[in-house]
């Protein structure tokens, strides 16, 4: 039997929580791990690592666990979590800041269909200024065929009532949204 | 009152019936609502879990138009509500930031003068009492279950209602309208939305334990501002029957549909029909 000094790595590792401050200006430093975050996630039931153990994490330094997890994407952000915090740690904050660390480094998480999904959305968003429903969700179903075909009879309900467009709709101002995420691109370069 | 109108994308495809609602619903209280011109996505999701400064960028053109327009901005959907208000709340409180998002806003500018207002916002703004002496119809044998979702009440700091846990304003508005507003612990509670297209079975088992707690509070139907909410529990209830042995029938309302039938708005002209759990034999009882 060894003996693990979790100080001791969590003071070796603390680069990750530094960064992770930086980048959300959330400080999991304060967390004392009572676990209400756990408690309330309406969907730490299929995560890999529950919300309190991704503060704990990050206080460790298991920044390729977290950024590999699936915890980070399942994360619906309804921020449950952080109303209910005693410590004041916006832990749905966190999570963003994860997924989008995550995304940068092209880290291809195990919820592929979450990445997917966003990539999709973001791609119609930039082209057209506005999301196509109906184009998202056959994207996703090309990718998930099980669902579309679990989905098939809902969707012609759908269709029938006249509830999903079925051509996307070209903002004028589309061209302007594509200039601002190049000049994003171009700030976050300069930094 | 005149506010700028932040439709989003939802409200002009698959809550169509919430856009014509709400704009039915202001019409009868006198409430001016000028659509932003040529507005954009909010940006959801996706936009805030890939690039933070973009995600802010992507809505704050939108609350730049509205600010040359001089005017406050109403987002009746949640999650476009909870987007543009992130915006409004950062730039007002980190100068860095509101920089950033004006330099990448090219000959744009944003000064976060404006603010940004929920439907339930709107109508507190009106007054409960004002709306309660307006009402023609009261919805008098509606047991209704009032379920606010997460995007409009969460996080408490930006999104302010008066109460994250137990928000009450539209259970007070519903009392207002001559409903019963059933008290049940689930009015926060997540439909999972946004895992809606990726993990739909966590969506349905979200849904069904929503559907339950209504139901064991006796309500017999629920109401919400969210055009994520209302579909995941309207078009899903099939689904979450299959997969789970219920019998839910449950109607789901937008909010703004039972306030315009209750100032006189005749059922018919609130697209009921595109709901998939038909609401007419419930409404026969108003």
């Amino acid at each position: 039997m060894s003996i693990v000094n979790l100080s001791e790595i969590a003071e070796r590792n603390a680069g990750f929580a530094a960064q992770v401050l930086e980048e959300s200006g959330e400080d999991v430093r304060r967390c004392y791990q009572c676990g209400k975050c756990s408690a309330g996630c309406p969907v730490a039931f299929a995560m890999d690592y529950r919300p309190n153990r991704i503060i704990r994490m990050i206080q460790l330094g298991m920044r390729e666990d977290l950024l590999n997890s699936r915890s980070i994407w399942l994360c619906g952000t309804c921020s449950t979590c952080t109303a209910r915090c005693p410590r004041d740690v916006d832990l749905c904050r966190i999570n963003d800041t994860l997924r989008v660390m995550a995304y940068r480094e092209g880290i291809k998480s195990k919820v592929k269909n979450e990445v997917l999904m966003h990539d999709l959305f973001m791609k119609f968003i930039l082209k057209y200024g506005r999301i196509y429903e109906l184009g998202l969700a056959l994207g996703m179903y090309m990718a998930l065929p099980m669902n579309g075909i679990k989905d098939a009879g809902m969707g012609i309900e759908l269709m029938a009532k006249g509830k999903l467009n079925l051509l996307p709709h070209k903002i004028k101002g589309a061209k302007e949204l594509q200039q601002i995420a190049e000049a994003v691109k171009r700030l976050e370069a300069e930094e | 009152m005149k506010y700028a109108y932040f439709p989003g994308c939802s409200l002009h495809s698959m809550a169509a019936e919430y856009d014509h609602s709400v704009l039915e619903m202001c019409g009868r209280l006198g409430i001016e609502m000028n659509e932003i011109p040529d507005w954009n996505c909010c940006g959801a999701s996706s936009a805030h879990s890939t690039n933070h400064l973009l995600s802010l960028a992507i809505p704050a053109r939108n609350l730049s138009i509205a600010e040359e327009q001089g005017l406050d901005v109403v987002a009746p959907c949640a999650a476009c509500y909870q987007r543009l208000v992130t915006v409004q709340h950062e730039t007002r409180h980190d100068v860095k930031i509101k920089e950033k998002v004006n330099k990448v806003l090219g000959d744009r500018s944003y000064e976060a003068k404006n603010d940004v207002k929920s439907i339930l916002d709107v109508l507190v703004d009106y007054g409960i009492d004002n709306l309660a002496a307006k009402v023609e119809k009261p919805l008098q044998g509606l047991k209704v279950a009032s379920y606010y979702g997460c995007y409009l009440v969460k996080p408490p700091k930006i999104c302010h209602v008066d109460d994250a846990e137990n928000p009450m304003i539209m259970d007070k508005i519903m009392t207002a309208l001559g409903a019963e507003a059933v008290q049940w612990p689930y009015k926060t509670e997540c439909c999972g939305g946004s895992l809606l297209l990726s993990n739909p079975d966590i969506v349905l088992k979200l849904g069904r334990d929503i559907l339950q707690v209504a139901t064991d509070a006796g309500a017999n139907c629920i109401v919400t501002p969210c055009p994520l909410c209302q579909p995941n529990l309207d078009t899903r209830q099939g689904q979450i029957n299959s997969k789970y042995g219920t019998d839910y029938k449950m109607p789901i309302f937008y909010i703004s549909q039972l306030v315009a039938i209750a100032l006189g708005s005749h059922k018919n002209n609130m697209k009921l029909h595109k709901h998939l759990i038909d609401p007419t034999e419930l409404l026969k009882v108003i």
